[in-house]
């Protein structure tokens, strides 16, 4: 696994606890069989490294606590409710957790009710840095190409991802076309796939 | 990029869950049955979770972590009841004796709302039997299946008397719901890099994934409920031999394949 695997690995305020993501992953593996057999402390730990990631992302998107705690909640009962969900062989355990957090708070956001199971978001995660120090370097990655983007472009990608807005809505509210948008929102994933593979 | 070019922009969208109308339900149906989109789907999710990774923000209260657990322990199955011993010498039968005056005075104070309140336990004895007998009819199914998979249980194959255990592989799959229970004997051990995948091959299109395995040490495997859409008409299911980490769409020829019917 990578760069998203290794950045995701513990949490998204970038906490390392000497541990590298070859680890985070085995350990994740470990807890989630431990999960399966109904051990109440693997929850806990599992929770311990990914609720901030989890809470980061609901609270940015619903901009209230209360809301926010919900969906963190939720997200974790369902894992414990169902942890055969999560597929090891495809990403990161952080990865998926991060996805279906916004998932999750978008349905909240617009006070709907959840569109997607959690069995239902299967996600690949490629690229190839594997310690704390590309973890590290990761986080800060990301951030500077988002920082980077062009203003529409990343006033594009945020306004679908943490507001949840389709791209007609989007479209309608920049006063740019369809097509355009769409470009831009996928453009911009793939900015951010490239600069993490490798 | 492997993924049909018409719909690259619209697969972002959809992952984002961004598209709607006749544009949503096109991605839809075409990735039911396309392996290289479901493929940059997924790329596109992981791609997603690097756009949240910029989301930064305080750590969540401790409110919340006790609030699951406690959530958590609520769901634990019921337990025997324990039976209370009565006997307890005179302090025991005098606190037995406040507790029933208290009860009492209680009884006569809640009269009215013991009335009205009649039939709603009447209703919730009902439902408590109904879910005890529920409880106990799980019970008897966990057992059972425990035993049968427990250290002690002897899987036999049986096979011609002048033959050898030949691999097998049973697929049992709910189209409506796109359920799948997979499980295998006597398949050939694998180097560590490989694994068995098995496909669902759609009536229509290109193979889908349906699952990864590494057998164990006795050739068995089982794939259960892998990430199908439900609604997927199936003409048959397939094995094939591939890298540790699965493939979109089979490198090697299939090992194994059963029709549906």
């Amino acid at each position: 696994m990578g760069l998203v695997t290794s950045a995701l690995g513990q949490n998204a305020q970038g906490d390392s606890r000497g541990m590298s993501a070859r680890g985070n992953e085995a350990g994740d593996l470990s807890l989630v069989a431990r999960v399966r057999a109904r051990d109440e402390s693997a929850m806990a730990a599992l929770y311990d490294r990914y609720s901030s990631l989890v809470y980061a992302v609901a609270l940015r998107v619903l901009g209230d606590t209360g809301a926010a705690e919900d969906v963190l909640q939720e997200i974790f009962l369902q894992l414990w409710r169902k942890p055969a969900a999560f597929d090891s062989a495809r990403g990161s355990m952080g990865a998926w957790l991060s996805v279906i957090a916004r998932n999750r708070s978008i349905d909240a956001l617009r006070k709907r009710k959840p569109e997607t199971d959690i069995e239902d978001v299967v996600l690949s995660v490629e690229t190839n840095f594997a310690d704390n120090a590309d973890r590290g370097r990761a986080l800060v990655r990301i951030r500077e190409v988002m920082s980077s983007m062009a203003g529409p472009q990343r006033s594009a990608l945020e306004m679908a991802f943490f507001e949840g807005m389709t791209h007609t809505e989007i479209a309608e509210k920049t006063g740019e076309p369809l097509g355009t948008i769409k470009t831009r929102i996928r453009a911009g994933l793939l900015s951010l796939r490239a600069a993490v593979s490798g | 990029m492997a993924a049909h070019e018409q719909f690259a922009d619209d697969l972002a969208l959809y992952a984002l869950e961004a598209l709607d109308g006749p544009e949503k339900a096109a991605v839809e149906q075409h990735v039911a049955t396309c392996a290289a989109c479901r493929r940059e789907l997924e790329n596109l999710r992981g791609d997603m979770a690097l756009v949240a990774l910029s989301a930064s923000g305080p750590h969540p209260p401790q409110r919340s972590r006790d609030r699951l657990m406690s959530a958590i322990a609520a769901e634990r199955p019921p337990v025997a009841p324990v039976r209370v011993a009565t006997s307890g010498g005179w302090f025991g039968r005098l606190g037995w004796m406040a507790a029933a005056a208290v009860l009492i005075a209680g009884a006569l104070l809640m009269n009215d709302a013991k009335e009205k309140n009649a039939s709603l336990q009447r209703e919730i004895a009902g439902l408590q039997t109904k879910t005890a007998a529920q409880d106990a009819q799980l019970e008897r199914v966990r057992s059972e299946f425990a035993a049968f998979s427990g250290p002690g249980a002897q899987p036999v194959t049986l096979t011609l008397t002048n033959g050898h255990a030949q691999p097998q592989g049973k697929a049992i799959y709910l189209q409506s719901s796109g359920k799948l229970l997979f499980v295998a004997s006597n398949l050939p051990a694998l180097p560590d890099d490989k694994a068995y995948e098995l496909w669902l091959l759609p009536s229509t299109g290109d193979p889908v994934p349906a699952g990864v395995f590494h057998p164990d040490n006795k050739g068995g495997g089982v794939v259960l409920n892998p990430p199908l859409n439900a609604g997927v008409s199936a003409k048959g299911f397939a094995i094939t031999v591939e890298p540790k980490e699965g493939s979109a769409a089979p490198t090697t020829k299939p090992m194994m394949v059963g029709l549906v019917g």
